[in-house]
């Protein structure tokens, strides 16, 4: 483990170049913030974002409901706060699979070749045969809604991009002396492959983590909106958005504020990313 | 070259093959006895009887071995027969090729809005690089990128169609139906074509014949429009070309908010009704046709760009 640290250094020094981009950390301070209120939900909330108050149903914004009320009136301000919530795991949940499953595949097909390239590869190419969200739309719908099988579509269809890439990072490192070094002095594959190789392929990992991040929250929140994702009363930003169609020429603030928060959110993570890209690779 | 496109070929029939596994075994993936489902798709749950159940079981062939099923699906699939819908009865292809060209309709539509905002854009934020008119485009690249489609779509329809009611809301007609949901799909699609155009031109402005150019005396403008633009657009034909591939496999949030009658409507409807034969068709038909467009990328980018030659990857 220590290893795998001293490895890593050379990155670290590379995030010190990070404070002097601009945008990434526009983005990084607003994922920040994101994190920061989606941990603190109920003290940062004005209101219990299921509590619903018949007496006030659709009201505009105002000072006690900042962003108004929807039809059953319930904040939108505090339902969007715990969306947060909902939408990051989202996308830690299924970004850390997707990263892992594709990282480990990739890694095999790369380091081992052979049979289990060609299978894995494969696989990879029928993944990529289905465009955009087809796949994994149809999967979430056939198993039924639900927040689950949105998660797990996503995850069967999203780690493909990560193999690949991944794949091709080990290819190139596979052949260089320091590993032949390490297999000459007798270190077992499971070694070479996490303390030599994967230190090596990590930087483009990174910043397919961080933009992978923004994509799968869209995504959920395109299922979502579709109804095939959170079901109400969750405060999902897709459902709400959906949610909000019905009521758009009463109150058009019912869609505009979930839509602003899933477009924040998944701009800071692209800017992150982008800037990460410039800095890394 | 042949040998080449006879490869791919190939190769895209290995994988349009496994596609078809995988669109068959979806219906596996659905918890329960798929003779339940197709009886409470057909009759409704209230009339789910055993009666039904085991009668449906028998003429649909699901009593038979997984892979006995899958060779006689696929054995009709070949023969252009992808079953009847499970709702309506009608056939799955002759619905989903009705639809078909609703949505190449709207795919033809958003690329032509996508260009005419990327070209022009693209183009000057490479030539006026890191001027205030290229870093607005670049920020308002990466909002485009961020903005989901269907808040831009749902925007579109609150500004133009609820308040002043320029364009219809929403439906399937002439010109003016047709412009939002364009406008919604092209936006989104020019903020990745705009930065594609932008770097690749920045790319190719540094070779050495633009020098050369330049120091023949040349004007600028027709450095860039002659000599910069070719060479810039080959990467970027490719990307325009795996988009269209993207938009003919169903823009299905777009159709679905505007109610177009497109091929990914007709997923997401034949989804909530349940209709697996239906939803099995859709998204093979998707497949096909993506893997199709991207084998005529491919094949197109090496007519364009002599410099690529795949004869190496054949042998």
């Amino acid at each position: 483990m220590f290893e795998l640290a001293l490895k890593l250094r050379p990155h670290i020094k590379n995030l010190r170049q990070l404070k002097k981009n601009k945008t990434a950390m526009v983005g990084l301070i607003i994922i920040l913030f994101l994190v920061f209120v989606a941990l603190f939900a109920p003290f940062v909330a004005p209101h219990d974002p299921y509590k619903q108050n018949l007496e006030k149903t659709l009201l505009l914004p105002c000072k006690e409901y900042p962003m108004g009320t929807d039809e059953l009136g319930r904040c939108i301000l505090s339902r969007i706060i715990f969306g947060t919530r909902i939408s990051l795991q989202i996308g830690i949940i299924v970004t850390g699979l997707t990263a892992c499953i594709g990282v480990l595949l990739g890694m095999m097909a790369g380091y081992y070749g052979g049979i289990l390239d060609e299978i894995i590869m494969r696989i990879v190419d029928i993944l990529l045969a289905f465009p955009g969200l087809v796949l994994a739309l149809a999967i979430a719908g056939l198993l039924g809604p639900g927040l689950f099988n949105v998660m797990f579509a996503l995850t069967i269809v999203g780690w493909t991009g990560y193999a690949r890439v991944v794949r091709g990072s080990v290819l190139s490192v596979k052949e260089k002396e320091f590993v032949e070094a390490a297999r000459a002095i007798g270190a077992g594959d499971m070694h070479i492959l996490l303390c030599h190789i994967l230190p090596n392929v990590v930087t483009p990992i990174i910043v397919m983590v961080t933009l992978g991040m923004g994509n799968v929250i869209l995504a959920a929140a395109s299922l979502s909106f579709l109804g095939l994702g959170a079901q109400p009363p969750t405060p999902e930003w897709g459902t709400m958005l959906n949610n909000g169609r019905a009521f758009m020429r009463m109150a058009p603030y019912l869609t505009t504020f979930p839509g602003m928060a899933i477009m924040i959110t998944v701009l800071a993570f692209n800017l992150l990313g982008d800037g990460l890209r410039d800095i890394f690779l | 070259m042949l040998k080449y496109i006879a490869r791919r070929l190939i190769f895209m029939i290995i994988v349009v093959l496994c596609v078809t596994i995988m669109t068959f075994s979806i219906i596996y993936m659905v918890p329960g006895d798929p003779a339940e489902m197709i009886a409470m798709a057909r009759y409704g749950i209230d009339n789910l009887i055993q009666d039904n159940i085991e009668r449906i079981r028998h003429a649909e062939g699901l009593d038979a071995p997984i892979y006995v099923q899958y060779v006689k699906w696929l054995n009709h699939v070949l023969h252009g027969d992808f079953g009847c819908s499970l709702v309506t009865g009608a056939p799955v292809l002759s619905e989903i090729l009705t639809r078909f060209p609703a949505t190449v309709k709207l795919a033809i539509a958003g690329m032509m809005v996508s260009l005419l905002i990327s070209i022009p854009i693209g183009i000057i934020s490479a030539v006026k690089q890191n001027s205030l008119i290229d870093n607005l485009s670049m920020v308002g690249t990466l909002i485009g990128v961020s903005m989901p489609n269907f808040w831009l779509g749902l925007l579109l329809i609150m500004f133009f169609s609820l308040y002043p009611g320029i364009f219809p809301v929403c439906g399937y007609g002439g010109i003016r139906y047709i412009i939002l949901p364009a406008v919604t799909l092209g936006t989104g699609m020019a903020a990745i074509t705009t930065r594609l155009i932008r770097s690749s031109m920045i790319e190719v402005l540094k070779e050495d014949y633009i020098t050369t150019a330049r120091a023949k005396g040349l004007k600028e403008k027709s450095i860039i429009v002659k000599h910069a633009l070719k060479n810039a657009f080959i990467p970027v034909i490719t990307v325009i070309g795996l988009q269209l591939g993207h938009l003919l496999g169903g823009t299905v949030i777009i159709e679905t908010i505007f109610a177009w009658p497109g091929v990914g409507k007709l997923l997401v409807d034949s989804i909530f009704a349940r209709d697996f034969s239906l939803i099995q068709g859709c998204v093979l038909f998707m497949a096909v046709v993506f893997v199709l467009v991207n084998l005529v990328v491919d094949i197109s980018y090496m007519y364009l760009d002599p410099r690529i030659r795949y004869e190496k990857g054949a042998e």
